[in-house]
């Protein structure tokens, strides 16, 4: 199968008002590349799947709305006009139809020939490695052979933008780890445009290229995993993605100053700051080479690292990993040090 | 999902022309029952003379259905209620045949099984000439509904663990029925006692052929006046039935949508 | 044996004897009776033989099934309309179409008289209209009306249930791979549907073979199985036929029930 040539997503001023009031989505731009995996990241109710559904077809947007394929108008036609491959979170494969049925099935309502839409759809089962299941039923597939074959379906019609919305949250932790990296190098290999819905922050960071986090209904921040993850945009992103410290303070003469000292930065000055960083992103110093010194309030040992809470002096504390080989003691002194590409001062 | 706007109209057109269909012979048949001259119309002025007249020829028929169905009720809370407790406890190739053979006479038509009756039992005069006759009838029709309704619930709350659960604090197994079982079993009762109550009152098939000139129920009398009395009194008559059974429907209905929601 | 072994037992004697003692024996009883007229054994395929008999048996099928086909159109479409849209006034239509649910058959038979008969709602509008007098309540035609009255509820109520439970996310997978309109509800809503559709066609159907009072409240002249035996019975006392013939009325809608339950695989009871 040739690699299908996916489409450049263009959302303008994207809004969703439901018939009964209730406001799903606040009018929202946002650009997705051709061949990239764009991730929608949120908790639920934040509006991501009524996005999905606004660039699917499955919803028309509020009026002002605008959504292009290409840089051409698709905002009126309806998603059996896209030519998008979705896969659903309940997988909605259809239970009066064989795997290899359920695959064809697109190829058969744009009026392929038998014989040529059952090779065709042979030949994704066999990309996907699920050939021998072609002429099973729905109802004897496991959980991950459904999700095999719900992506081999959304991707047997060579869609444009494949969309996908959380589909691995049916599925139990390992499985869903297992198919998290194949769907990854699946996306991969065939360079086709993707959006994915899910609310799992493991799942965006592995496969986005992008991550847009969501919040009521909003953007709150779009980037790459890594600048997400080490430079969340607000306490919401930082909270949302990971475990996250936070020291209050404030900015003077281009230094952040805190209980626990101060620390360089490149910002104006504010009476009311805070700075939030991951515990990975730190290192533990001698107090001597440091700025920030804190004292080290307890030590869990994990194996490959050990994990140190250390207290600031004016209550807070902060959490940090440090290696397995760092001598650490309770009611130690212990300095802090941290890059500028590693935190957000907010 | 948006619909088109063509199939809308169709499908509107439809349910309506259904909704009228079923409701609109019911209103009449209403209108009927007040109206002291159906012919010439409402013009001819609205009465209760129809309804008074009714209730004096046939207020018996009225009483008799309504004992029945509390004797119908009486009998099928006592045969299945511990039946359907039994069959799901343990469910087994026999559980299924007694399922089977008890929901039979459902299957089979109310002629029928009137006719068998009758050729087995008839000779009893006693019995043939008495309204136990008619219950018999009635609750044979209804202990499937009674069963399947409380042997549903039974199997939704998984009544078996809620039992051991019991068993393993020292229930007797009698204990165990009357703490556990009825208790959780309360809805599939009520949506059981509800259907036969309903079926029971509108009655007709077996009741017919049962039924002698001293036990007449009410459809056994409803008969009677569509076929030899004037079409007011055929609605009065009617429309107290309808005062009968709407309210059962209503709560058939009402339960239906909660316990249907819950499950 | 384990105390509650016996105790299930011990519940389900009553059971058992009641239906032994008044369906297993009585049904003994009429194979019996069936079998024991001056024409012995001959009277079971009297149904097929007797050229009377075979027309109503013709008949009564074919009412029968048109209901049934009737019933299932009127209900799909309208349950897949009231399942689908919210509108004010909904809840209302809903009660008026499911309502009638447990009307008995003579009461429905008396709907139809109201709506065909000679002084029915249809008579004086296409009188009024000047297009002569409608009437049909007394025949077949009568009969269907009624038995699509009777049938509509229960059908309604099964697929309405059966559209809800329909996974809204099947009928955008099939839009999203491009199906149509009517290809999704070809391949999509009518199958997911099929289980509801047998089974309440199914009772439908054994209803319409079997049911009695509206036929009996329309008029004794329309040759259909039920009032065969009626009359046979009560009029003519021919205690064998009667026997007979609803013996084959009996395993006809049992063949039917079992077929579709086995198709369907739910629960289907009939009624009436």
């Amino acid at each position: 199968m040739t690699a299908p040539t996916g489409a450049a997503i263009s959302i303008a001023g994207c809004g969703k008002t439901y018939p009964d009031g209730t406001r799903a989505l606040s009018p929202v731009d946002l650009e997705v590349k051709a061949g990239e995996t764009l991730v929608l990241l949120g908790p639920s109710g934040c509006g991501k799947t009524t996005l999905l559904r606004l660039i699917a077809g499955l919803e028309t947007p509020d009026a002002g709305g605008r959504i292009a394929f290409d840089g051409a108008d698709v905002t009126a036609l309806p998603i059996e006009k896209r030519n998008v491959g979705m896969v659903f979170q309940s997988y909605a494969l259809f239970p009066n139809m064989s795997v290899i049925d359920n695959v064809a099935y697109g190829l058969r309502v744009r009026g392929v020939a038998t014989a040529a839409r059952r090779a065709q759809a042979a030949s994704v089962l066999t990309m996907m490695r699920i050939e021998a299941l072609a002429e099973r039923r729905i109802d004897q597939l496991s959980g991950g052979q459904r999700q095999r074959v719900a992506l081999a379906r959304a991707l047997a019609v060579r869609p444009r933008v494949l969309l996908l919305d959380e589909p691995l949250t049916a599925l139990d932790a390992a499985l869903r780890e297992h198919l998290r990296s194949e769907i990854d190098a699946l996306l991969r290999r065939l360079a086709i445009t993707a959006v994915y819905v899910t609310h799992d922050q493991a799942e965006a960071l592995a496969l986005g290229d992008r991550i847009v986090v969501m919040k009521n209904g909003a953007i709150a921040q779009v980037g790459t995993p890594r600048e997400v993850y080490f430079r969340p945009a607000d306490d919401y992103v930082a909270g949302f993605v990971g475990i996250t410290n936070r020291l209050e303070g404030i900015v003077r003469n281009g230094r952040f100053e805190t209980a626990a000292g101060i620390l360089p930065v490149a910002a104006p000055d504010r009476a009311k700051a805070h700075l939030l960083f991951r515990p990975e992103a730190v290192r533990l110093v001698s107090p001597a080479e440091a700025t920030l010194v804190f004292q080290v309030a307890q030590v869990e040992f994990q194996g490959p690292r050990q994990r140190v809470t250390l207290n600031a002096g004016d209550g807070a504390r902060i959490i940090a990993e440090a290696p397995a080989d760092l001598d650490l003691a309770a009611g130690a002194a212990i300095g802090l040090a941290l890059d500028a590409n590693r935190y957000t001062l907010a | 999902m948006k619909t088109h706007r063509l199939t809308f109209a169709f499908q509107l057109f439809v349910t309506l022309l259904a909704a009228a269909f079923l409701m609109v012979p019911a209103g009449a048949s209403i209108l009927a029952g007040f109206t002291a001259n159906y012919f010439r119309g409402v013009s001819s002025g609205l009465t209760l003379d129809w309804v008074k007249q009714v209730l004096a020829l046939y207020s018996d028929t009225i009483w008799l259905s309504i004992g029945i169905a509390l004797g119908t009720l009486a009998a099928t809370l006592v045969l299945a209620v511990p039946a359907a407790w039994a069959l799901v406890r343990r469910p087994s190739r026999l559980a299924r045949i007694v399922e089977e053979v008890v929901t039979l006479p459902v299957a089979v038509p109310g002629l029928a099984l009137a006719l068998a009756l009758i050729l087995a039992y008839g000779a009893i005069r006693e019995f043939r000439m008495s309204p136990a006759f008619i219950l018999t009838g009635h609750v044979l029709y209804t202990l499937p509904f009674m069963l399947r309704a409380v042997m549903a619930v039974l199997a939704a709350v998984d009544i078996r663990s809620l039992e051991e659960g019991a068993a393993s604090l020292g229930a007797s197994p009698l204990q165990r029925f009357f703490h556990v079982v009825l208790p959780n079993a309360k809805g599939g009762i009520l949506a059981g006692a509800l259907m036969v109550v309903t079926l029971s009152i509108g009655e007709f098939n077996l009741t017919w052929m049962l039924h002698t000139p001293l036990t007449k129920t009410l459809p056994v009398g409803l008969a009677d006046s569509y076929a030899s009395m004037r079409l007011e009194i055929a609605s009065a008559y009617t429309l107290v039935f309808f005062v009968m059974i709407v309210p059962l429907l209503l709560a058939l209905q009402l339960f239906g949508r909660t316990t249907g929601s819950a499950r | 044996m384990h105390s509650a072994d016996r105790l299930a037992r011990l519940f389900l004697l009553p059971l058992f004897l009641f239906v032994a003692a008044f369906f297993l024996l009585p049904m003994v009883r009429l194979v019996g009776v069936a079998g024991s007229g001056p024409n012995g054994m001959a009277e079971y395929v009297a149904i097929l033989t007797n050229p009377r008999h075979f027309a109503t048996l013709v008949a009564t099928l074919a009412l029968s099934a048109a209901v049934t086909a009737a019933t299932l159109a009127i209900g799909t479409v309208v349950a897949l309309f009231l399942a689908r849209n919210r509108f004010w006034g909904r809840p209302l239509l809903v009660s008026c179409l499911t309502l009638p649910l447990a009307f008995p058959g003579v009461v429905v038979g008396f709907m139809v008289i109201l709506l065909a008969g000679r002084q029915g709602l249809l008579s004086s509008l296409s009188m009024g209209l000047g297009m002569g007098r409608w009437v049909f309540a007394y025949s077949m035609a009568g009969l269907f009306a009624g038995y699509v009255y009777f049938s509509l509820p229960r059908v309604l109520v099964t697929l309405m249930a059966a559209v809800e439970k329909l996974d809204p996310a099947l009928e955008e997978a099939a839009r999203s791979l491009g199906a149509g309109r009517f290809e999704v509800l070809r391949d999509v809503t009518l199958p997911g549907i099929a289980p509801a559709l047998m089974a309440s066609g199914a009772i439908a159907f054994a209803t319409a073979m079997g049911a009695f009072g509206t036929a009996f409240t329309l008029a004794t002249r329309i040759d259909v199985l039920a009032m065969t035996i009626y009359t046979e019975f009560t009029l003519n006392a021919n205690f064998a036929t009667a026997a007979a013939l609803s013996i084959a009325l009996g395993l006809i809608t049992w063949a039917v029930l079992a077929l579709s339950r086995n198709l369907a695989g739910g629960g289907v009871a009939a009624a009436g």
